[in-house]
């Protein structure tokens, strides 16, 4: 994971290296150009195109039309809704601004890192396999079949979004990932990070952290319970959900928690409950063993003794498995 | 006995809510149409309220959230939100009063926003794109992702915005970007307006103004 510099101001996106510096006149005054500056030494710096530039790119009619569809799947995931999302996600509730934004992961990052090996899954991913990963997991759902009309669209999107970035670049990537604050010297607390969470979370996401709808249209995503990831997500990980509340919340308001704050919510919001993770044995503590290194899952909740994923609660999916989730691959290839 | 103990429990805590909060009485709407018989110079006798291209414009109340109209009464009384000309207006209501033109308002139904006509195609365009999509090289996060699908609003904290008057809209996030309106909760509409340049304030109020404020006026439309 790459190590972000302490920032003196805001620092998101702005300039660019490989696309021209598109820098707006009062977009200096709020983000720190030095961070990105100085990131530009060692890392990686690009500024991924917007839609607006899409319009003038040139690049064939029908891929435009491929690429609009991408984009509004990605930021209107919900239209997958029931066939292969079963949470209140959109890709976007996640990957903020549309996808683009640094320390939000942005979603480029993996058009020009994969095909490589991941951990996650034990061999070697492409793009699409990694979109499905976000699916069966952050979606709580299915994935779009490879090769299909969404997939190629998605990934046409992120594909896009790395116009210009070097493909298997030999520099760490600026801004990719959650990258979460340093652990502050006092551990986190459940207590402590349920009162911070009412004061500055719930008015969006509610004192359950159910989300929230309006009129039946949705509005704000639920971070816990059946609307949220299951546990098989990275977000469900102390560290990531420390990095995403850190780096993006709240709305509008990045790094304006402090570290403590920061971890001690993400330690109250991942010792809720969430669907089951996809991987289930039928057993918590195997499935914990085999699957969970780095979340809380089947782990004891301090206060009230509650074993966390032990449950057979999918969420709305219900028994739908994704058929991504344990596919085997490359089992034939010799070792040299 | 145990019971009995948990109902006063609820009632104390429901009693001390109403007291320190700013909302939670009750309205009545039929008394709140007497006591809005001073406002409707400004507000109209509709809620339609006016846009004033050169002046002090007069928002449109029909249909905003009771509580959210509420709260800003308060909120002028306590100087919370500061404006001469609504501060002497609030401080002719006690909080029943207030409850009851909140409600009052509540009910009238909305009506279209005016200020945005004159708007070119482009203007429009970045105000729809900073309405639906937000300017994120700027961070300014899209307006509807707090104010809802077509900036109808959502609960009582974040109001409809939509089909409210061009200049009541600008004159709000100019307010909030020179810090002489910060009576929202968490900075949360400050930390946005302080982002925007004037041509953004100015084409995201016009997109709004043109925009249906509730489903009947789109439907009517
Ligand atoms: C619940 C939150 C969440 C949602 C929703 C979500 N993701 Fe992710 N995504 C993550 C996390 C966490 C990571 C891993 C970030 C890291 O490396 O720490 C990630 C990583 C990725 C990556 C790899 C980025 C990289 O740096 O290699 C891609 C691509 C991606 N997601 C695509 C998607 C797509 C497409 C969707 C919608 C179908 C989606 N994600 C929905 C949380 C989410
Ligand atoms: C003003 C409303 C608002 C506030 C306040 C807010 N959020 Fe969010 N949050 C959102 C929205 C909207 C999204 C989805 C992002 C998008 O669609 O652009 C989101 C996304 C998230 C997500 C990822 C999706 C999910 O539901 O798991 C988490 C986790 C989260 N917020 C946690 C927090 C925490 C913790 C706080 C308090 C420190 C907070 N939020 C404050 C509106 C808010
Ligand atoms: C002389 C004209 C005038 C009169 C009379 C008047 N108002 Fe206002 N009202 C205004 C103006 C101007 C504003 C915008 C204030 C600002 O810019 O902050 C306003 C704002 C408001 C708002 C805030 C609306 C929002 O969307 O946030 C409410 C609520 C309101 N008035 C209620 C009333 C009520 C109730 C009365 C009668 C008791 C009243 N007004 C009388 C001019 C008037
Ligand atoms: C992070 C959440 C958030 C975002 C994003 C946001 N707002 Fe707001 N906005 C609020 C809140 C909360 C209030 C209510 C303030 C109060 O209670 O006084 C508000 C109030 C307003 C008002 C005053 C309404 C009235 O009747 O007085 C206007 C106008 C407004 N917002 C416009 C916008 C526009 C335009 C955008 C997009 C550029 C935007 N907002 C984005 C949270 C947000």
């Amino acid at each position: 994971m790459i190590t972000c510099p302490r920032p003196l101001v805001l620092a998101l996106t702005g300039c660019s290296l490989t696309v021209g510096i598109g820098i707006s006149v009062y977009a200096t005054s709020v983000f720190a150009q030095e961070e990105r500056a100085d990131a530009a030494l060692n890392q990686l710096v690009h500024e991924p195109p917007t839609m607006e530039d899409l319009e003038s790119a040139d690049i064939h009619p029908e891929l435009k039309k491929v690429i609009r569809y991408g984009h509004d799947l990605f930021t209107n995931t919900q239209q997958l809704r029931g066939e292969n999302v079963f949470n209140d996600m959109n890709c976007s509730s996640c990957h903020l601004g549309e996808g683009r934004v640094p320390f939000s992961a942005p979603v480029w990052t993996a058009a020009i890192t994969l095909p490589d090996f991941r951990g996650k899954n034990q061999h070697v991913n492409n793009l699409e396999e990694r979109i499905a990963g976000c699916f069966a997991y952050s979606m709580n759902g299915v994935p779009p079949e490879y090769g299909s009309d969404e997939m190629l669209a998605l990934s046409a999107y992120h594909q896009w979004l790395a116009t210009g970035a070097p493909m298997y670049p030999d520099k760490p990537i600026y801004g990719r990932g959650f990258p979460a604050p340093e652990e502050p010297a006092e551990g986190p607390s459940y207590a402590r990070g349920e009162t911070a969470y009412q004061e500055n979370c719930s008015i969006c996401h509610q004192e359950n952290g159910a989300g929230h709808y309006e009129n039946d249209e949705y509005v704000f995503p639920a971070p816990w319970g059946d609307g949220s990831n299951n546990w098989g997500a990275g977000i469900a990980r102390l560290e990531t959900m420390a990095g995403f509340i850190y780096q993006n919340m709240p709305l509008g308001q990045p790094r304006s928690l402090s570290d403590q704050q920061a971890w001690d919510i993400a330690y109250y919001i991942t010792r809720q409950e969430r669907p089951q993770d996809p991987r289930y044995t039928g057993d918590v503590a195997e499935t914990a063993e085999r699957f969970h290194g780095r979340s809380l899952y089947g782990q004891t909740r301090e206060h009230d003794g509650h074993v966390l994923g032990d449950h057979d609660n999918f969420g709305e999916k219900g028994d739908i498995k994704p058929w991504n989730v344990g596919m085997p691959r490359f089992e034939n290839l010799s070792e040299e | 006995m145990n019971n009995k103990y948990v109902s006063r429990v609820g009632l104390c805590v429901g009693l001390t809510l109403i007291a320190a909060g700013t909302v939670a009485q009750e309205g009545d709407a039929e008394r709140g149409q007497a006591a809005a018989a001073s406002c409707s110079a400004c507000h109209q006798a509709d809620g339609s309220g006016m846009n004033v291209p050169d002046g002090e414009s007069w928002p449109r109340l029909a249909g905003l959230d009771a509580d959210y109209i509420a709260k800003q009464l308060h909120d002028f009384k306590a100087g919370r939100r500061e404006n001469a000309t609504m501060a002497t207006f609030a401080n002719m209501l006690n909080d029943q009063q207030i409850a009851d033109v909140a409600a009052y308002y509540s009910q009238l139904p909305a009506t279209q926003g005016q200020g945005g006509d004159e708007a070119d195609e482009t203007l429009l365009a970045r105000g729809q794109q900073l309405a639906e999509r937000g300017d994120w090289n700027a961070y300014i996060v899209s307006c509807q992702s707090c104010h809802g699908p077509g900036g109808k609003g959502v609960g009582d904290t974040f109001p409809g915005i939509a089909g409210q008057h061009a200049g009541y809209i600008r004159t709000q996030l100019s307010a909030w970007k020179n810090e002489t309106r910060s009576n929202d909760p968490q900075n949360l509409m400050g930390a946005i307006a302080k982002r925007m340049s004037d041509d953004d304030i100015q084409a995201v109020s016009a997109w709004y103004a043109t925009q249906p404020a509730s489903a009947d006026q789109e439907s009517a439309q």
